[in-house]
């Protein structure tokens, strides 16, 4: 129950990118076309889901050592190493999904969704009926893991209706950046219709 | 290029929010109040002047190779400095802010300002080029803040001039990328157009 509670929480309630504003620059940088915002998507997902699991471990050890305050440094290098090796690994097992993500993984890096949930996930207390508690490792990979979901999801919808805009008349001053933003407050707006449902 | 001018084109011709649109996250996610804005914004120019004169001094040590883990290092030494700083002097607004004050490590503008001018540039010019880049960014969010808070809740600055509610919607989500759009729109309209 709470997993499901968890899930549709960061996919829907709390969307990353709508309501927590994480990750916009990729949000509006490679949302021009469907077929990129969905490899994106698979990118971040990959390395958000193992950048949580070693960053909250990680946290572990720096609660043992009191050394909290280099939660910050120490988390960004092991999210940079993450995305090398990451690239490292896949272009040897899987060349396929390497073709298919290469280029996004290095973005990633700067990404502050992933940054943001590994410090989001060991800091932040969550309400479960009338408990509030933090969450543990497997809670943490699927709140992770979730988020990534409503990222990509956010990204395909988004993605889908630039697609749509290319093709219409927009006045000079809107054009680019502006007119998405105006559009991504509609899409948000939209998703406040979820709020309330968990 | 003199100094002064250093300083005014990252407020104006090159601001990083309405021009190079760089730092969206913070942009967006701490400007629910003027207050709030300008607390981020000037957090933000801490660290970019900061660092832009430390990789200014350590260009020159570093090889081509690791330069952007280097610089990513420097930066979030500086970051875990601020909040240090910010935890004992502005509790409050550490607390408002939150997740934001780390995320300055991953703030494209931080990084952007290094590669593009501080590597190649002297300490002082990089200094002036913190201060203009830090101000701009600063100003972008004092006036989307400023613009969301008397929407949003009637007041300016924390000082309210009307009587109960406002809109809502611009103190949440959707608020803030409509009023950063229109924002830009004025930008476009009256600043860009005269600038070129």
């Amino acid at each position: 129950m709470e997993y499901i509670i968890l899930i549709i929480s960061a996919v829907f309630v709390n969307n990353v990118v709508l309501s927590q504003f994480l990750g916009i620059c990729p949000f509006l940088g490679v949302s021009n076309k469907v077929s990129t915002a969905i490899g994106m998507s698979g990118a971040v997902a990959f390395v958000m889901a193992i950048a949580t699991l070693v960053t909250y471990l990680l946290q572990q050890l720096l609660i043992a050592l009191h050394i909290e305050f280099m939660q910050t440094l120490v988390f960004i290098l092991v999210i940079a190493a993450l995305v090398q090796m990451v690239e490292i690994v896949l272009k040897k097992i899987s060349p396929a999904l390497y073709q298919a993500l290469g280029i996004f993984l290095p973005l990633i890096t700067t990404n502050c969704c992933v940054l943001g949930v590994a410090i989001m996930v060991v800091t932040k207390e969550f309400t479960f009926g009338d408990q509030v508690q933090m969450l543990n490792l497997a809670q943490s990979v699927v709140y992770a893991t979730a988020c990534a979901v409503g990222f990509g999801l956010a990204m395909v919808i988004f993605a889908g209706i630039r697609e749509q805009l290319e093709l219409s008349e927009v006045p000079k001053a809107f054009r680019g950046v502006p007119i998405a933003l105006v559009t991504a407050g509609i899409l948000a707006m939209a998703f406040m219709g979820f709020s309330g449902l968990v | 290029m003199g100094r002064l001018k250093l300083i005014t084109r990252g407020i104006i011709q090159e601001n990083p929010t309405f021009v190079l649109v760089l730092g969206m996250c913070p942009t967006l996610g701490t400007t629910t109040s003027a207050i709030n804005g300008m607390g981020m914004g000037l957090a933000t120019t801490f660290v970019l002047i900061l660092s832009n004169m430390v990789i200014s001094l350590i260009a020159g040590l570093i090889p081509a190779k690791v330069r952007i883990p280097s610089y990513i290092v420097v930066i979030a030494t500086l970051v875990t400095i601020l909040q240090l700083l910010m935890q004992v002097f502005v509790p409050s607004l550490y607390e408002t802010l939150g997740l934001f004050i780390p995320l300055i490590v991953v703030n494209c503008i931080v990084l952007g300002r290094a590669e593009a001018f501080a590597n190649k540039n002297g300490v002082l010019d990089s200094a002036c080029d913190g201060i203009g880049s830090g101000l701009g960014f600063t100003l972008a969010l004092t006036s989307l803040g400023l613009v969301r808070e008397i929407l949003g809740s009637g007041s300016a600055f924390g000082w309210k001039f009307i009587e109960g509610d406002g809109i809502l919607a611009f103190v949440l989500a959707p608020g803030a990328f409509i009023a950063l759009g229109y924002l830009m729109v004025l930008y476009n309209k009256f600043v860009k157009s005269k600038i070129q």
